[in-house]
């Protein structure tokens, strides 16, 4: 089994061709397959997993040609954990959209794309290849967020494309620059040829400002996070529970990656501007990503510039740059994704059920859907940081590790942050548990016709075979009875990991120690 | 400084294309305009990144062809992002008919207006 890390990147690729093919016979073959290839993908990647987490990192030849030349697969702890996460977090989000998401055979097959996407990026060794599966990544992303039906998805895919694009073409002008100056593309040839060529020159450092302010755009750090907001409140539910989760976690894996293996802590050491870069962006993302969060009245909106917050923390511990900091990071990487996932799931188990997706509508929530106020309730605590709950060992390591390196301004930051995500899930807690519902009739006047169509754009997507969305009026009968097991089964899951994940984090940060101290090596 | 830029003609057109790109992504309202810039902007990436492969007086690269040869590598990449970014422009325009075919509209700003109606 020598050829896992080539199969775990071609297994989605060939479950995506085969639900395109079975779509031409038969119309709603899509779920089946790919379920298959997804559990499939879980098989293979936990089977890589086990060898990666050793002493060596798992090195694979692609094609035949050696090292610096070919491009170069290359799997330690850090990129099994992604591609893990990856792998699970994509059967989870199928077991919800199986009633909830779009369902055509098209809308599977660009799943798996960006399963693969996503995969590769994680375990590539190789820049150019990375910018490949960065692209393939985006394109499928655009394209799922597109899915939703009417203007309102289009358009939010369309900005998302346009600014994804930029950043893209940042990070390929950045890579540019690296092969100028050094001849190589490969991650660990390149961190040898950029130490001879020096870190004082002026190429180099460009190479480093394109390649991490094009990743900035992906991962949506502060001022250019514009298009998340829009993209995720524009797709369909289970589409922007899988993005959320995902496509901004691995670019932050490839920004640790491009830093770490690529420039190496020597880069940083020798560039003082490296590290004030990466601080900054990070404490104006916390802070103003929080404040965003607590102005805004949608829920998936809300939720998004959450993210925006939580991706500056794990900045934050890319630029203090200690052991103790890059764990907190990868634990808070997998940790946000589970949260951030289970949320908009729960967020849409709550749509479709009272078509509530203001926080208005959360009102009395705990009396008339308990056990979607109570997951909410549960991965909202996770990701303020409550204790035993995998959002607080993430944000414990990073502050942890601001303290050891004596960043105090950034350290303060760190602590705030917590206060800051209270602020924006405080509200809604206290809304869900402590205030009466509504009366049924005030409920459904203001936001009655836009929520019936909203609830119609959620459930249907683009299936050809969706039910009636013309029914709006009536929607509320209709959304109730398609919530499904697997749907409540998936928010209980999310609540529950966020809680065990909590618990084994720090056997996870243990494991994962040899891969950090290599990294930073 | 003259002579520098000269010297240097093909960089300094690539990042002419580049800014002219970024303005038209940035400044124009017709959505149609905007994926026009994004492309104008990818070409000025392509070319940038293929003049560093240029070298005076070289031969193509082949393996019979005379010693000083151009470096391969750098237009097998920019393939690959060409062809990466055909399928952007693609989806891009796919997009753009799904936002007129909802709005009736490509206007930024009357897209805005219709939207804020709903």
């Amino acid at each position: 089994m020598s050829d896992l890390p080539a199969l775990v990147v071609a297994l989605p690729i060939l479950g995506s061709v085969a639900v395109l093919l079975a779509g031409l016979v038969r119309p709603r073959t899509g779920w089946p397959i790919t379920v298959l290839a997804a559990v499939g993908q879980v098989v293979a990647v936990g089977a890589l997993a086990t060898r990666a987490f050793g002493d060596d990192p798992v090195r694979y030849v692609v094609g035949g040609f050696t090292a610096p030349f070919g491009i170069e697969l290359y799997v330690d702890g850090l990129s099994a954990s992604m591609a893990l996460l990856v792998a699970v977090v994509s059967v989870g989000v199928l077991a919800y959209a199986r009633t909830a998401g779009p369902r055509s055979n098209p809308f599977y097959a660009t799943y798996l794309l960006l399963v693969a996407g996503l995969t590769g990026m994680s375990i590539t060794g190789d820049v150019f290849n990375m910018y490949v599966f960065l692209e393939i990544t985006g394109l499928t992303a655009y394209a799922l967020v597109a899915s939703g039906e009417g203007g309102r998805s289009a358009l939010a895919a369309l900005k998302y494309l346009l600014v994804g694009t930029v950043g893209a073409s940042l990070f390929l002008l950045g890579i540019g620059y690296a092969y100028v100056a050094t001849g190589t593309l490969n991650m660990h040839d390149l961190s040898t040829q950029l130490a001879d060529v020096g870190y004082a020159d002026p190429l180099v450092q460009a190479a480093f400002g394109l390649l991490v302010v094009g990743l900035f755009v992906k991962v949506a750090v502060f001022p250019v996070h514009t298009w998340q907001p829009t993209a995720y409140a524009g797709a369909p539910d289970s589409v922007s529970a899988f993005i959320s989760a995902l496509v901004s976690t691995v670019a932050a894996y490839a920004l640790i990656r491009i830093v770490f293996t690529v420039f190496t802590v020597d880069f940083l050491a020798a560039n003082g501007f490296a590290g004030t870069l990466l601080a900054a962006a990070a404490v104006v993302s916390i802070v103003a990503g929080s404040v965003l969060a607590v102005s805004q009245t949608e829920i998936k909106r809300m939720l998004a510039y959450s993210s925006v917050s939580q991706f500056g923390l794990v900045l934050a511990a890319v630029a203090v740059a200690n052991t103790t900091a890059l764990t907190g990071a990868a634990i808070h990487l997998v940790g946000h994704a589970v949260m951030k996932g289970g949320l908009f799931l729960t967020s849409g188990l709550i749509a479709t059920e009272t078509g509530a997706r203001s926080i208005d509508g959360y009102d009395g929530l705990a009396e008339r859907l308990p056990a979607g106020a109570g997951a909410f309730g549960v991965l909202a605590l996770a990701m303020v940081g409550v204790p035993p709950a995998v959002g607080f060992v993430g944000k414990w390591y990073v502050a942890l590790g601001a303290v050891e390196a004596e960043a105090w301004p950034l350290a303060v930051v760190i602590f705030a942050s917590t206060l800051l995500t209270l602020a924006y899930f405080a509200r809604i807690v206290e809304r869900m548990y402590f205030r009466e519902a509504p009366a049924a009739d005030a409920n459904v006047e203001p936001a009655g016709a836009e929520r019936g169509t909203r609830t119609a754009v959620a459930t249907d997507g683009t299936g050809p075979t969706g039910d009636e969305a013309g029914s709006s009026p009536a929607g509320d009968a209709l959304a109730a009875a398609r919530v499904s097991l697997g749907m409540r089964a998936t928010v209980v899951a999310a609540a529950v990991l966020a809680i065990v994940l909590g618990v084994a984090a720090f056997q996870y940060g243990q494991l994962l120690e040899p891969t950090i101290e290599r990294l930073l090596s | 400084m003259i002579d520098l830029l000269a010297d240097r003609l093909y960089y300094v057109v690539s990042f002419l294309l580049l800014g002219v790109g970024t303005y038209t992504l940035i400044g124009s309202r017709n959505v149609v305009k905007k994926v026009i810039g994004m492309n104008v902007f990818q070409t000025g990436i392509f070319l940038f990144f293929i003049t560093s492969a240029f070298v005076t007086g070289a031969s193509p690269p082949l393996l019979t062809a005379p010693a000083p040869r151009v470096s391969p590598l750098p237009h097998v990449l920019i393939l690959t992002a060409i062809v990466v970014g055909v399928s952007l422009t693609a989806v891009a325009l796919g997009l753009v008919v799904r936002v007129y075919e909802a709005y009736g509209t490509l206007d930024e700003d009357a897209i805005r207006r219709v939207s804020h109606d709903e």
